[in-house]
């Protein structure tokens, strides 16, 4: 077993800045109304000489203007497990610790490579996402945990060399029971290495069985007793704007960050999303809904995105928009294309799904379709908007083109090339027909396909054209 | 009087348009009329290029002149689109000619995107051939055609009244549908060769 540890030091903070394109400063508070503290400031309010532990009332005193936001533990969990769920992608296993995720990486190793080159994946997933990160890898996700904390970047491969990689640990920063590392320090013992040496029993007598089985874990002679995370079965995200917003542009860098949110966690989830519905929130509690279909499963964050703004550009906005909720219910597999080896399209040629999503975000979503045939003689029934055909092969001749609707033919007499052919039917549908058809050429040299009541030659109505 | 410059310098430096254009390639896009392809002097459509069709009325024989490179294109992994047709393509009749309606994509676009959506089908690189029916369309906006059927390798058809033959076109083939005294085409542009003289006429066979 190899765990990899990803921990996120600044995951309040993070979550917030990943939406907003200023830098100005501001910092999270907590605590009582009266006795606000700040726990986290972005660098712009760190050089400006806010920092973590700080009274609000201290940090008013130094700096004019800076933006205050209540840190919101929910919200933290929220973008912890939207984290999970990207990591996901890369374990089966995956825990959830304070402030880090912890993932089973032993067998994932075959898939994405050896540890530099793995680890440097969730590196770059993770700063895409806009999340500061230190990973760490260790035989047990507690040990994992505690290396992520001293170095970013170590790696312990071997379960031998876990006890000397832990050695020089300092005890505070050991993530043993807090009560104990108090106690632990007045004895002297600074280091974990100290820690281990001492007599396991008397560990117990003194500390009862909670540091040894904290020590145990720590060292994999325990199972790690961390729950496995489970990806939820649908995907909402809500961002509050941090102004209200009027224009559509200004909505684009969130809905970008949400939609390559959304791209992540199907990529973790092995997933496609066929529709999702874009929720742009009003004052007094309504929203604009904008429900979003797509023709087959995708979960390209690009792609996804693009076809977002082409439909929400379209939108008139009501009113001004406090926050944007991305709902995904409808999650179906996701079947990536392949692509032959002989191909004759060129090499960056746009799968043809992706145009037609295209095609239909600018213009409508019956914009583009195909045509099939049916088993219904009658011309205006004949064919439908459907991907299958009837597989039956009309012998008698048939225009190229077919209008909507009969329209009388005027002008002169038509000359008769070919008919006619009957077509009585539709008696049990209440549209019956009684046509004769016939192949005529108008005066302006046009072959036309026309029909007119049985038995006559007069009353001509058009059909469609032999272009 | 300035230096004299030497006609062989200028001419290696590609500064003077010598008239003749090169030879064109023998191209793999046959019409499937072997009198076209004969006087064509690509052998055939011009490759991942705009053609322009020019029309007296609908229904003169324009698809009839298509279709055999329709069907056979149908039947190879790129798809056809069919941009704002004036009417529904019948599909009894287009199988009737062969064509696998299966790969056959419809576009029904506005006036004012009919453009936009042949532009991006072109562009795309997925699709074998666009047939659009453009009604504004101008010098500028066929040339916009030209540039994205060469950048996506597709085949571009245009369909306009004959009345725009006098105004100037983009397109490397312009081909007119005549329909007095009979149904003929003529070739009235075609580059990399010299437009040929005779009409050749278009059987209208109606299977």
């Amino acid at each position: 077993m190899l765990w990899a540890c990803i921990l996120l030091p600044q995951l309040a903070l993070d979550g917030v800045l990943r939406r907003r394109a200023n830098d100005d400063p501001l910092v999270l508070v907590d605590g009582a109304v009266n006795a606000r503290t700040i726990v986290a400031a972005n660098a712009s309010a760190r050089a400006a000489g806010l920092c973590v532990g700080q009274r609000l009332i201290a940090a008013h005193a130094l700096l004019a203007q800076f933006d205050v936001l209540p840190c919101d533990h929910q919200v933290v969990d929220r973008w912890q497990r939207f984290l999970a769920a990207v990591a996901y992608r890369y374990s089966s296993e995956v825990s959830l610790l304070p402030h880090a995720i912890v993932l089973e990486v032993s067998r994932s190793l075959g898939l994405f490579g050896p540890w530099p080159a793995f680890e440097n994946m969730l590196r770059v997933d993770f700063t895409a996402l806009g999340f500061r990160h230190r990973i760490a890898l260790a035989p047990t996700p507690q040990a994992a945990y505690v290396l992520a904390g001293i170095l970013d970047g170590s790696a312990v491969l071997e379960p031998a060399h876990l006890r000397d990689a832990l050695q020089p640990v300092p005890i505070r920063k050991s993530r043993l029971p807090s009560a104990s590392i108090d106690v632990l320090s007045g004895m002297g013992i600074r280091t974990l290495g100290q820690l281990l040496k001492l007599p396991r029993d008397g560990l117990r007598r003194r500390f009862g069985s909670e540091l040894p089985e904290a020590i145990d874990r720590l060292l994999g002679d325990l199972p790690s007793g961390l729950g496995n995370y489970r990806p939820p079965d649908k995907f909402d995200l809500r961002v509050e704007l941090a102004h209200e917003v009027e224009n559509i542009a200004a909505l684009l860098f969130p809905l970008r960050r949400m939609t390559s949110d959304l791209g992540a966690y199907l990529a973790g989830r092995d997933g496609g999303v066929q529709r999702f519905v874009l929720k742009l929130e009003h004052r007094d509690g309504w929203a604009t809904e904008l429900k979003i279909g797509l023709l087959s499963p995708e979960r390209d964050a690009g792609m996804l995105f693009e076809l977002t703004r082409g439909r929400l550009e379209q939108v008139q906005l009501p009113e001004s928009v406090l926050a944007l909720q991305l709902i995904a219910r409808d999650l179906p597999s996701f079947v990536p294309t392949g692509r032959d080896l002989f191909d004759e399209r060129p090499v960056n040629a746009l799968p043809v799904e992706q145009l037609r999503e295209r095609l239909r975000a600018r213009l409508g979503d019956r914009a583009v379709y195909r045509l099939g045939s049916t088993t219904d003689p009658r011309p205006e029934r004949a064919q439908a908007i459907t991907e299958s055909s009837a597989g039956y092969h009309e012998p008698h001749p048939r225009p190229t083109w077919l209008l909507d609707r009969p329209i009388p033919l005027r002008g002169p007499m038509p000359r008769i090339l070919a008919g006619p052919e009957r077509l009585e039917t539709g008696w049990w549908d209440g549209a019956e027909a009684c046509r004769d058809y016939y192949v005529i050429e108008t005066s302006l040299g046009q072959h036309a396909w026309a029909f007119c009541q049985p038995g006559e030659q007069i009353g001509w109505m058009l059909q469609g054209w032999f272009a | 009087m300035s230096a004299l410059v030497a006609l062989s310098s200028m001419l290696d430096a590609h500064q003077i348009w010598r008239g003749r254009a090169e030879p064109l390639p023998a191209g793999d896009q046959p019409t499937g009329w072997a009198a076209l392809d004969a006087a064509l002097p690509a052998g055939g459509w011009p490759d991942a290029s705009l053609s322009e069709i020019l029309l007296p009325a609908d229904g003169v024989g324009e698809l009839r002149l298509l279709l055999p490179t329709l069907a056979r294109l149908s039947h190879t992994a790129r798809s056809i689109v069919v941009v704002t047709p004036p009417y529904a393509p019948c599909v009894a009749g287009w199988q009737q000619h062969g064509v696998d309606m299966r790969r056959v994509d419809i576009v029904a676009a506005p006036e004012a995107n009919v453009l936009w959506a042949t532009e991006q089908c072109l562009r795309s690189g997925c699709c074998a051939a666009v047939l659009a029916w453009p009604r504004q369309a101008d010098d500028r906006a066929l040339r916009r055609l030209q540039v994205a059927a060469d950048t996506g390798r597709a085949l571009a058809f245009v369909f306009r009244d004959r009345r725009h033959l006098c105004s100037a076109s983009p397109a490397a083939l312009r081909l007119e549908i005549e329909t007095a005294p009979c149904v003929r085409v003529w070739v009235r542009k075609c580059r990399g060769g010299v437009a040929p003289t005779q009409p050749f006429p278009l059987a209208r066979s109606l299977h």
